[in-house]
């Protein structure tokens, strides 16, 4: 808007943006600034903060269940991340095939990637029943006794990856589906042309190629699992084994925040979660320079 | 905005890189390989949409099963005989049709207040020129880096000294102020033409005018895209809402769902939880059965973007 000017100018930008910007200052901002002056508190709610000064973070680095969860969640990530890495790969060049149907195949593959994690936890819950759960009764079909899954922390876990894995396979193939539009029919027509084959196609140009989308999709799926949440919260069996076993950083945060009412140290810890995620966005910011081009926007 | 062109055209787009019937059908084109290789893509096809649709089938049938008739383990996907009675019993367990407004109403309500304030937010962002527009910009994106689990706590503490607990305003007004949503409208608006505004307001129209008539319909692709994503995380919200809302009156479907799991030794009515699911799911599917280009468009080009 050029032509407006002066006063007049700055009225229309105070109309326009300062709804977004002072809701954002009071509901973003304010909380984000009063966490990190929490989490230097001893708060039950009841009492007035107390100033601890790091004492929260000191007690946090010394508290066996901090590191149990952040070898948990870290696990959780090793087990699904490469799988999804791959299978969403393998999906979108499925998907991608010129064949009668595949849209079908597509818009079933986006229909758990839309569907909340409350349902989709609860889905699987009634299939890894381990009696009566569908999944148990087709290995028993084959003649394998499947384990009691989300009765303990080990097959939870197991359980738990593949969940997730059948919930996000849709949108890691649409993420690589995205990269893969962009790599210019010219060069495999090229590469036709010098006799290339359907396999060093795929070695010599789409995976090179796609490199760019994969190194986001790794990027964003740990920052995505670092804060996995829902499924591990809803999905042990309340009372058994695995249940308040296997924790995670942000289940750790809920239970010191809501159960145990401990503010100040919660807010601690969902800082070092960002602490932890901010050193894998710099990380990102240093590699992807070196290693990616960039399209720009 | 890459959305217009990237309606996923995948599918009809040749394709040479992947394996397909028809790729080399003219070296052998009668020939058996060439033959078993399409059956086996198909088989592949089939397969593919059976585990991603079975557990959604096989819930509705749970659903559609009387309590007795779930605990068997020759199972059945054709519930018989077939019965409502998870539906009537959900709905004795909890005020269904209170809890499915709650949820609908909060939806609906978050949905238009975040596509209006991230539209008007970008339109002041893109679209005119002001002092610190750099540093207030850089501001939003910022907050972008911040994980909810940072903020649940501080919004709960804010949202009980308002005395918000357990009403409409808590589960709306912390969600409303989108940065995500107002980065992706200033995007969408810098890669169109100010011409049309710019001529209009040569006419005398004034900026909400223009705003309204004209930037508006113009970025309505990525309006699209943004209504979808707002309205799935405002409808499957279930971390903040479990907080802040946990009186039935203004209790959500996600919470309301989650909480029907059996308690301490009590055994889980599956049946049930599988009908409430249902009901949880219809409304999201519909709309993305509706809405699949901008759903697919969202996601490539943030994909794109980062």
């Amino acid at each position: 808007m050029a032509s407006l000017r002066g006063v007049n100018k700055y009225l229309w930008v105070g109309v326009f943006l300062l709804p977004s910007l002072v809701g954002l200052i009071v509901f973003t901002i304010l909380p984000i600034v009063s966490s990190l002056w929490y989490s230097l508190h001893d708060w039950n709610l009841l009492s007035a903060p107390e100033w601890i000064g790091t004492g929260n973070y000191i007690e946090l680095l010394n508290d066996p269940s901090f590191w149990t969860a952040l070898r948990t969640t870290v696990l959780i990530i090793g087990l699904y991340l490469p799988l999804a890495f791959v299978m969403g790969l393998g999906l979108a060049l499925f998907l991608n095939a010129r064949v009668r149907g595949m849209v079908w195949v597509r818009t079933a593959t986006f229909l758990p990637v839309v569907a909340s994690w409350v349902v989709v936890s609860l889905i699987w819950k009634w299939l890894f029943n381990p009696q009566y759960g569908l999944i148990n009764i087709a290995l028993g079909a084959v003649g394998i006794e499947g384990p009691a899954w989300l009765f303990q922390p080990e097959s939870a876990i197991v359980a738990m990856v593949i969940t997730s894995l059948w919930k996000d396979v849709g949108y890691v193939a649409l993420i690589y589906l995205g990269g893969l539009q962009t790599i210019s029919p010219t060069y495999y027509e090229a590469a036709q042309i010098d006799g290339a084959n359907r396999w060093q196609l795929l070695r010599r140009i789409t995976l090179p190629l796609l490199t760019p989308t994969m190194f986001f999709i790794v990027i964003t799926l740990l920052i995505n699992y670092f804060q996995v949440f829902e499924q591990i919260y809803l999905m042990p069996m309340r009372d058994s084994a695995a249940d308040r076993r296997v924790e995670v950083i942000v289940t750790e945060v809920v239970k010191n925040a809501f159960s145990y009412n401990r503010m100040g140290y919660a807010s601690a810890l969902s800082w070092v979660l960002f602490a932890i995620i901010f050193a894998i966005t710099f990380l990102q910011l240093r590699l992807q320079k070196r290693w990616v081009y960039d399209e720009g926007v | 905005m890459r959305e217009s062109n990237v309606a996923l055209n995948a599918s009809t787009k040749p394709s040479v890189t992947s394996p397909s019937p028809t790729t080399d059908s003219n070296r052998h084109s009668l020939s058996l390989g060439a033959l078993a290789r399409g059956l086996l893509i198909y088989a592949a096809m089939a397969l593919i949409i059976v585990v991603m649709v079975l557990p959604f089938l096989w819930m509705l049938s749970t659903s559609l099963k009387p309590q007795a008739y779930i605990l068997d383990t020759t199972p059945d996907l054709i519930p018989n005989p077939l019965s409502l009675e998870s539906y009537t019993q959900l709905r004795e367990r909890i005020d269904l049709a209170r809890v499915f407004f709650n949820s609908t109403f909060v939806a609906v309500v978050g949905t238009i207040g975040q596509v209006i304030l991230s539209a008007m937010a970008g339109f002041a962002f893109a679209r005119m020129s002001w002092h610190g527009r750099n540093v207030v910009f850089t501001l939003y994106l910022a907050t972008l880096m911040i994980p909810a689990v940072v903020l649940i706590i501080p919004q709960f503490i804010l949202v009980k000294s308002l005395g918000w607990v357990n009403t409409y305003p808590a589960l709306i007004v912390p969600g409303l102020f989108s940065a995500f949503g107002t980065f992706l409208l200033r995007q969408a608006l810098l890669t169109l033409p100010i011409d049309f505004e710019e001529a209009a307001l040569i006419d005398g129209a004034n900026p909400f005018t223009i705003f309204w008539r004209i930037t508006l319909p113009l970025v309505q692709p990525a309006i699209a895209t943004l209504v979808i994503f707002s309205f799935m995380g405002w409808w499957n919200a279930y971390l903040f809402p479990l907080f802040v809302a946990r009186q039935e009156s203004v209790m959500t479907l996600p919470v309301a769902l989650a909480a029907l799991q059996g308690g301490p030794r009590a055994l889980t009515e599956w049946n049930m939880v599988m009908a409430g699911g249902i009901l949880a799911i219809l409304p999201i599917l519909l709309v993305y059965l509706l809405a699949q280009r901008w759903f697919v468009a969202g996601v490539v080009s943030s994909g794109i973007k980062g």
